[in-house]
């Protein structure tokens, strides 16, 4: 992760000494004006789509519209406050928190389950992987218009063949209590071949001489996973973690087309809530205030997976 | 289990005999057959008469007697080549804008030394994170602002800088030797030169990786589309397949649904199955940023 080199500074033998430091500091400038200007195009656009855009969640989080056509009025912390104090928004956070778990753990591990498996290459490996990965690429409303039939009550697939070894068919999508571990199902099936292809790489990794050192001895294959493949995928691990964390808070495609958040708020997620705050109830400030704490949230999130990058680099 | 022996012939020596991983190989087997039911069900469905009736809809055993109506239902109810027009712009628009940002962003943080290098460097690296679907609700009143509400121009604009094809080219543009830049210089080759001449054409791999995933994630975008376009004319695939879908559930005409989808993923599973290497390749590098 050793991304950035730091600038060289300018090497202060060479400048004259008697030079003032503000026509030192503007030579400088003007030296790194071709890089600017090769810079501008990407950040006017981050300008505007991601630093600005951050900005004005910050401003529009402070002020309330009381009618869509009232003026805006400074409320200060009012709409953190009625985001916190909003069942829905808590219940959307516990929802989140539950799909983040419930579709990041078995994915990964599915996906480190296919890439011990299919690790050699030939034809039917090849063959195994490219079914596994055919629905990362696929649009997630598509495949949710394929699970609707999946889930459909009575007549759909699961019902079809499953449901009648059951003696009550639940209705998947209709139950409050199950219609989040349902989408979740969804999720799991479209990522998981995603994940696994960063197991396939970082399986190269594993050192083929120790592997074979650990056939030698005898080491089962409990054993060589246990202490020689995990830990040398660990870095895949906490990669693919923060990407399956990152997906479970932005890929609510899925809510839109199968649930609405439905049935009861029981499938609602933090981005969902943010759309309806601002496209169906037209509350800026509210949908502000809710993308602020997401994106603190993330931010803390970032830092900290930086943070075990930069130790675990630190230390090696 | 016959098979399965054939099949890990080619396993490490000591590794023959166990039975664990032949397991494990057997699981992943049948879960990539489940995997592909989805698949299966929405090509029999697609080919399913419909006076099979609503009962045999989830039948997997293909029709004997198979039907093109549904897919000539779908393309009657949905505007398809218009969606499939309207995907094709997007995506080719970001893509053409990306490809000059990212070459002139990556070739700066590549081979230029400048003032704020490390700081501008961690403004691109911040963006991986943010992604901007978060960002939505000021990017929207943004897009409004500027007269792009409800345009095609509206819903690439956010996409335009990419953090993540930066450091791709930068990498690539790394890789390239400086010789052969110092050879063009003392031929005085200008800066832009250089790098239509020199760096770009030596960086095509780089470009397709990028443009794979480029085009396949804004393919497949749907919440940013959908808030941006109001006309009913300028849907992309996945809005107007959200659309299409939530008129014929009503209709219970779950061929037809099937037949609507089959037209939204095929192009994108065509293009993977000719080019597979190059997509799982792209995808692995699209993680190691």
């Amino acid at each position: 992760m050793s991304l950035a080199e730091p600038a060289a500074l300018p090497v202060a033998a060479a400048a004259p000494p008697r030079l003032h430091i503000a026509t030192r500091f503007s030579a400088r400038l003007k030296a790194s004006l071709p890089a600017y200007l090769l810079l501008l195009p990407s950040l006017i656009f981050l300008a505007l789509f991601t630093y600005g855009a951050m900005g004005r969640v910050l401003i529009d989080a402070l002020y309330q519209r009381a009618t869509p056509k009232a003026p805006l009025r400074f409320v200060g912390l009012d709409n953190i406050a009625a985001v916190l104090a909003d069942p829905a928004f808590t219940g959307a956070v516990v929802n989140n928190l539950i799909y983040a778990v419930g579709t990041a753990v078995p994915s990964i591990g599915l996906a480190l389950l296919f890439a011990l498996a299919l690790a050699r290459t030939n034809a039917v490996t090849s063959a195994l992987r490219a079914a596994l990965f055919l629905p990362v690429l696929i649009p997630m409303v598509a495949a949710s218009a394929l699970f609707l039939f999946i889930f459909l009550p009575n007549v759909g697939l699961l019902d079809y063949y499953i449901g009648r070894l059951l003696p009550v068919l639940p209705n998947w999508l209709g139950d409050p209590d199950i219609a989040l571990y349902a989408i979740m199902i969804i999720t799991i099936w479209k990522n998981a071949g995603y994940y696994m292809l960063f197991f396939l790489a970082g399986l190269q990794a594993v050192p083929e001489d120790v592997m074979e050192a650990a056939y030698l001895d005898g080491a089962g294959p409990y054993h060589r996973l246990r202490h020689i493949i995990l830990p040398e995928l660990k870095p895949t691990f906490l990669f693919v973690t923060v990407i399956a964390t990152l997906n479970a808070v932005t890929q609510v495609d899925h809510v839109f087309v199968m649930t609405k958040g439905g049935p009861s708020n029981a499938t609602n997620l933090v981005l969902f809530y943010i759309y309806q705050q601002a496209v169906e109830h037209y509350d800026i400030g509210m949908a502000s205030a809710a993308t602020l704490l997401t994106l603190a949230a993330l931010m803390v999130l970032t830092a900290l997976s930086f943070r075990t990058m930069a130790n675990r680099e630190g230390g090696a | 289990m016959k098979l399965i022996d054939k099949l890990y012939k080619d396993a490490p020596l000591a590794t023959r005999n166990e039975i664990t991983p032949k397991l494990g190989f057997l699981l992943t087997i049948l879960l990539a057959l489940a995997w592909l039911i989805p698949f299966l069900w929405m090509g029999v469905a697609t080919l399913r008469p419909a006076s099979d009736g609503i009962n045999l809809m989830a039948e997997l055993m293909p029709s004997l007697k198979p039907t093109l109506d549904n897919i000539k239902d779908a393309w009657e109810i949905g505007d398809f080549p218009r969606y499939f027009l309207n995907t094709t712009i997007i995506c080719t628009g970001i893509l053409l804008v990306q490809f000059v940002t990212i070459t002139l962003a990556g070739f700066a943080f590549a081979r230029l030394d400048f003032a704020g290098k490390t700081v501008i460097f961690y403004l691109f690296l911040m963006q991986l994170m943010l992604v901007p679907v978060l960002l939505i609700v000021p990017n929207l009143r943004l897009v409004a602002q500027l007269g792009l509400y409800d345009t095609l121009a509206g819903v690439m604009m956010p996409f335009f800088a990419s953090a993540f094809g930066t450091f791709l080219m930068r990498q690539a543009f790394e890789a390239i030797p400086t010789e052969l830049e110092d050879a063009a210089l003392i031929d005085g080759a200008s800066l832009i030169q250089r790098i239509r001449h020199i760096y770009i054409p030596l960086s095509i791999p780089s470009f397709s990786a990028f443009a794979i995933i480029s085009v396949t994630s804004h393919w497949n975008d749907f919440l940013w589309p959908l808030m941006v376009i109001n006309s009913p004319d300028k849907r992309p695939l996945t809005v107007g397949l959200s659309v299409f879908t939530a008129t014929a559930e009503g209709t219970q005409a779950w061929g037809t649904i099937a037949a609507g989808t089959l037209m939204v993923i095929a192009p994108l599973l065509i293009t993977f199955l000719i080019f597979q290497k190059r997509f799982i390749s792209s995808f692995v590098t699209s993680g190691i940023k």
